[in-house]
C-alpha cells in the first residue's frame, strides 16, 4: 500500500517535470528523457551487483552481533559502539529500526539508540553499496561519509543534553 | 557558519560553460565497485560454505525479485534526475547552491532533501544531476544527509509504526541541525583539501 503511494508520488514528479520540460520544447523533452535513460542503462548492471551483492553481504552478519554491540546505558564507549553496529547493520529500513526497537526494550540507553539510528541512516554499508556509490561521484560518496562521522556522536550528545521525551 | 569567501562575483564561468551541459562522466568501473564486487565473492563463498548450492541460489532469486521491483523506481529516478538538471539553468544552481551560496544555499539543500519524494532511487540520481549543474559537495551533503535523516517518506512508513511516534519526534528534532552542520563541515574540509577547486 505504502509502497503504491510511493509509486505514484514518484511518476506524478517525473510526470509535472516532464510537462516543464516539455514547455521548453519537444527536442528538449526529447533530450532529457534520451539522458535520463542512458543513466539508467548505465546505472542498471552497478544496482544489480548491488542489489544481489548485498544480500549475500546481509546473509554473513547475523542480527544478533549487532544487537550485542548496543550495550545498555554504557556511556560513550556504547554511542561508539552503536555507531559501528549501525553503519554494519544490514538490510533494508524494517530490519534497522527493528534492531533499534529491539535493543531499546532490551534496556540499551536513549542516547545510545539514536546514535544507532542516526548512524544507520548516515552509513548503512548496504545503501551506500547499493545505492549512493551506483550513483553518485565515489569521490563524493567517501568524503561524505567521512564528514559525516560525528553526526551519530553529536546526536547523542543533544540526546544527553536534552534528555529522552 | 555562513563562511563567504567575499571574493568579486566569482570568475567561475569560464571556457567551460560556452560548451553544452557536461554529460556526466561516469568510469565504468571504479575502485569502489571492484572492492564491492571481492567483497561480494567472499560472501557468496561464505555463504555456499555454510549453506550450499541451495543457499546461494535461495538468495540470488529473492534478490532478483528484489532487483526486478526497483528497476521501474530506478528509471523514474534517472528521469527526474535529467529533468531537473534540465529544467535548473546552471548560472542560478550555481548561485543558489554553489560553493558560495553560504547558509542559503545549505538551508535550500536540506530543505530540498526534505521534501523530495521517493527512495534513494530519487535523492541520489537528482543529487548527483544538481552536482552536475553547479551545486557544490556542500550543499549535495546537506541535500543527502537532510533525506536520510529528515525526509518525511522513511519515518512515516518505517520509524513510526517500529520506533514510535514519541522516539520518531525526538529522533527527528535532534537531527534538524544536522544537514545544515555536515555541509557546512563539508564545504570547509572541501575547501581545505582542494582550494583551487575540484580536480578532474
Amino acid at each position: 500500500m505504502s509502497a503504491l503511494i510511493v509509486d505514484i508520488i514518484l511518476w506524478g514528479s517525473v510526470a509535472v517535470l516532464g510537462v516543464m520540460v516539455w514547455q521548453r520544447g519537444r527536442t528538449v523533452l526529447v533530450a532529457s528523457v534520451r539522458e535520463g535513460t542512458l543513466d539508467f542503462v548505465n546505472i542498471v548492471p552497478r544496482i544489480a551487483i548491488g542489489v544481489i551483492g548485498a544480500g549475500y553481504i546481509a546473509a554473513v552478519i547475523p542480527s544478533e552481533v549487532i544487537t550485542g554491540w548496543l550495550g545498555a546505558d554504557s556511556g560513550w564507549l556504547g554511542v561508539l559502539m552503536a555507531t559501528v553496529a549501525g553503519a554494519a547493520t544490514p538490510g533494508g529500513p524494517v530490519i534497522g529500526f527493528s534492531l533499534g526497537a529491539v535493543a531499546m526494550k532490551a534496556g540499551a540507553g536513549p542516547p545510545q539508540v539514536i546514535a544507532y539510528v542516526v548512524a544507520w541512516a548516515l552509513f548503512a554499508f548496504q545503501r551506500l553499496i547499493l545505492w549512493e556509490i551506483p550513483f553518485m561521484p565515489a569521490r563524493f560518496v567517501w568524503f561524505r561519509a567521512a564528514v559525516s562521522l560525528p553526526f551519530p556522536f553529536v546526536a547523542a550528545a543533544i540526546a544527553m543534553v536534552i534528555g529522552k521525551p | 557558519m555562513a563562511e563567504l569567501p567575499l571574493k568579486d562575483p566569482a570568475p567561475a564561468d569560464d571556457a567551460a560553460d560556452t560548451e553544452p551541459r557536461p554529460g556526466r562522466i561516469r568510469k565504468p568501473i571504479g575502485w569502489s565497485m571492484i572492492v564491492i564486487v571481492v567483497l561480494v565473492a567472499v560472501c557468496v563463498v561464505l555463504v555456499w560454505r555454510r549453506d550450499g548450492v541451495d543457499g546461494v541460489t535461495e538468495i540470488l532469486f529473492s534478490d532478483l525479485e528484489l532487483f526486478g521491483g526497483i528497476l521501474p523506481r530506478v528509471l523514474a529516478g534517472c528521469l527526474l534526475g535529467a529533468f531537473v538538471a534540465e529544467i535548473l539553468p546552471h548560472e542560478k544552481v550555481s548561485r543558489a547552491l554553489g560553493p558560495n551560496s553560504g547558509l542559503k544555499g545549505l538551508l535550500i539543500g536540506t530543505a530540498f532533501g526534505a521534501i523530495l519524494p521517493g527512495g534513494p532511487f530519487t535523492v541520489y540520481p537528482v543529487a548527483a544531476a544538481l552536482l552536475t549543474v553547479g551545486a557544490d559537495f556542500g550543499a549535495a551533503i546537506a541535500m543527502v544527509v537532510s533525506w536520510t535523516l529528515i525526509g518525511y517518506g522513511r519515518a512515516i512508513v518505517w520509524e513510526l509504526p517500529i520506533m514510535g511516534t514519541d522516539f520518531t519526534l525526538w529522533r527527528i528534532v535532534i537531527s534538524l541541525p544536522l544537514p545544515i552542520l555536515a555541509g557546512a563541515l563539508g564545504r570547509f574540509v572541501y575547501l581545505r583539501i582542494y582550494p583551487k577547486g575540484a580536480p578532474p
